[in-house]
């Protein structure tokens, strides 16, 4: 039969196993002051970002949960760890990996062979970098793929000039709570005109228990020079819950274009709080590709912050709650300049009993004439016991900003399984190929192997889900 | 019968409404049998109920294909056993590509993943006796097809399918005089031994390029006189009142 039906009968979440691995570093659990300068002393920070983190934890511990951001107040902050790290620096070669964690990635089927096929590779595990490298023809043109602290180290203007500026503290609690305990992501620097046209990669893995991982990433794209990003994140399946908080910040200049991709894949203990932004300035363009395909909640709008003249805002958002799951998925355009366009394009499934919602916020601040934002949201419901809701929000002065919304909500139609069964397709194949139609206007924009991830997840989550 | 498709004394409902009462009708292998009859009278609950689609019921009689009965079988495994139904309005599924959902099929039906490279030899093939051209595979499932171009789709899956029963719901509806020629021209290629059909129409006009073995009259979920093809002829001539006696059958929309 087609490649999907086997995965569809094996019906499990494969990544859901933990690995024994000896923590170097662990903190007492609870927010506090104290694991702020523990991680402080062992990361060798500087006193600026101390007193960066002592504030971000007070404005956390101040913060409340926004009112329209439901479902997050039983998280039990204190019986969280905040830190810890098996490694105590990241390798730049694989065999320098310790072996244990070298195992774990080897059954997520990050391997060697595909590094090969990437401009960069990062893997984070728990709070530390465990590993990045980057290929030579990239680093001899000037482009930078490091850890976040070590970007802080190694690149400390260009670090600070950036850092926090597009997403403050203030900006809301959670992105207050990574500012606070930030460790790990990347810090990418693409110079002035250079095409970095294979994608640079990081996979991110939960592998303690009821830990907080607050990866930081930076990726700042000059003038004219191109780059895409590629996450993709797993966790162990435990009977607690896991927090993560992780804040994404990009700066694409002059021309410049930047993609950043995301396949979420968290085990359903996860609570997903992720703040990310982009700063485009003049017919700069970025695209975020967002798949969130896992976690217990996810919280999620990645935006655009259109700031130059004729810059260009994407969001391609594809989310699928399953059992369990409510993803909170979206996406946020800021118009702040003359002639920009944005497009958001939604997809949604629900199934199982999970929720998805798209929460999307088009807004212009100051005068931003002619610019255009085109607004396309789909929701696919499974069953009875799914849900789906849709929250677009306009806050415009006037009519400066041509807005074009459409949505739809649908099922997979009886007519549409008669249909393809009556070709000889069995059923579960039918429903998932009908769903796999449904996405397919963003898993086109996928690199290959995403796409292939992305069809069996969503065929794993199709198991029994019609009648 | 090992090679025939028969229906026995068929009875079949749609939301509690009995439209087959008690329809009998054997298609052997080789032979193409024409059923006609009025907005109404059953031809599409007919189509449906052989091919298992779930909205009906089958409340008394039989069906056998090749000797066994598919009332306990899903749809899927009747297809699978050979069995086809050509659809009166084929419906779109946004985003699954054609060559994807006919390579699909074609290994369902087969029962093991075909060859790559001769399934799309094969393919190439068939679409060119039906002029379809070939920037067809990459568009998605019947999206935005012309009525035409759906039902000439329904013959281009016969063929790749090569089921050994046929039901054809007013594949001839909707077309005009050149699809018609095509489809036609399909069904002529398929014929053989191997093969029955059934065409199902409310007009002679199909038949007089697909020539049909028997014409079967069906009114109000029976069939109320069978013949050789002059029996189209007649219907043309006179109409399905002739059939019905002297009460003309009220025609519903």
């Amino acid at each position: 039969m087609s490649a999907p039906a086997p995965e569809i009968l094996s019906g499990a979440y494969k990544e859901g196993f933990h690995d024994d691995i000896k923590a170097l570093h662990k903190v007492p659990k609870g927010a506090s002051h104290e694991v702020i300068d523990y991680m402080c002393d062992v990361k060798g920070e500087p006193d600026w970002m101390r007193e960066f983190r002592h504030r971000s934890l007070d404005l956390f511990l101040k913060a409340d949960i926004p009112a329209w951001m439901p479902g997050l107040r039983d998280i039990d902050y204190d019986a969280i760890t905040y830190y810890a790290s098996p490694v105590d620096k990241s390798a730049n070669k694989w065999e320098d990996v310790p072996e244990e964690i070298r195992k774990t990635y080897d059954k997520l089927g990050i391997a060697k062979e595909e590094q090969k096929l990437l401009g960069g590779l990062g893997a984070q595990i728990d709070s530390e970098m465990a590993y990045h490298n980057i290929q030579e023809t990239l680093s001899k043109k000037g482009v930078v793929f490091l850890s976040c602290d070590e970007g802080m180290k190694q690149y400390p203007e260009i670090f600070r000039e950036h850092f926090a500026k597009s997403i403050p503290p203030e900006d809301n609690k959670f992105a207050a709570l990574n500012s606070a305990f930030w460790s790990g992501g990347s810090f990418v620097y693409i110079p002035k005109g250079v095409k970095c046209d294979v994608p640079l990669s990081v996979y991110f893995r939960i592998n303690a228990e009821q830990f907080g991982q607050f990866e930081r990433t930076l990726i700042v794209v000059d003038d004219d020079a191109f780059c895409h990003y590629v996450e993709g994140c797993s966790a162990p399946v435990y009977t607690t819950n896991s927090l993560h908080a992780a804040v994404v910040e990009i700066f694409v200049k002059d021309r410049a274009r930047c993609r950043y991709t995301t396949i979420q894949n968290w085990s359903t203990d996860v609570y997903n709080l992720v703040t990310k932004r982009a700063m485009v300035q003049s017919k700069g363009v970025m695209e975020w590709v967002d798949g969130n395909l896992g976690s217990k909640r996810t919280v999620k709008y990645p935006s655009c912050y259109l700031i130059g003249n004729g810059a260009h805002g994407e969001v391609l958002s594809l989310a699928s709650a399953d059992k369990g799951m409510w993803q909170d998925a979206g996406a946020k355009m800021v118009f702040m300049a003359p002639n920009c366009t944005a497009r958001i394009n939604s997809k949604s499934i629900s199934g199982h009993g999970g929720r998805a919602s798209y929460r999307g916020l088009i807004q212009v601040r100051g005068e931003a004439p002619n610019c255009r934002v085109q607004v396309n949201c789909d929701a696919l419901i499974l069953d009875a016991k799914s849900r789906s809701d849709t929250y677009p929000v306009m806050e415009t002065d006037g009519d400066l900003v041509t807005v074009e919304h459409e949505a739809s909500v649908s099922n997979v139609s009886d007519e549409q399984l008669f249909y393809l069964t009556s070709r000889g397709i069995k059923k579960e194949e039918a429903v998932s190929m009908i769903v796999n139609g449904f996405i397919e206007p963003i898993v086109k924009e996928l690199p290959m192997e995403f796409a292939v991830e992305i069809n069996r997840l969503i065929n794993l989550q199709m198991e029994g889900s019609v009648g | 019968m090992t090679d025939s498709l028969e229906i026995i004394d068929l009875h079949a409902k749609i939301e509690e409404r009995e439209i087959l009462k008690g329809l009998s009708l054997t298609i052997r292998k080789g032979e193409v049998h024409a059923i006609m009859g009025p907005n109404g009278s059953g031809k599409s609950t007919l189509a449906n109920t052989i091919a298992g689609n779930p909205k009906y019921t089958v409340t008394g009689g039989q069906i056998l294909m090749k000797g066994k009965s598919l009332l306990n079988l899903e749809v899927d495994e009747r297809a699978r056993r050979g069995l086809f139904l050509a659809f009166q309005y084929p419906c779109e599924v946004p985003g699954v590509r054609m060559s994807n959902f006919l390579r699909q099929a074609c290994n369902a039906r087969a029962g093991h993943e075909l060859e790559v490279m001769e399934f799309y030899d094969k393919l190439e093939k068939k679409m060119k006796f039906l002029d379809i051209d070939d920037a067809f595979m990459k568009r998605y499932l019947n999206e935005g097809f012309s009525g035409g171009e759906k039902k000439r789709h329904e013959i281009l899956q016969m063929m790749m399918l090569e089921p050994e029963f046929a039901v054809m719901d007013e594949t001839d509806s909707g077309l005009d005089i050149d699809a018609l020629k095509i489809v036609s021209r399909g069904v002529n290629e398929l014929r053989g031994p191997n093969l029955g059909v059934l065409i199902i129409t409310h007009y002679e006009r199909i038949l007089r390029y697909i020539q049909p073995d028997f014409i079967h009259i069906l009114v109000d979920g029976k069939i109320v006189q069978s013949g050789g093809k002059d029996l189209a002829g007649r219907l043309e001539e006179h109409g399905y009142a002739w059939v019905t006696g002297d009460k003309p059958v009220e025609v519903k929309s």
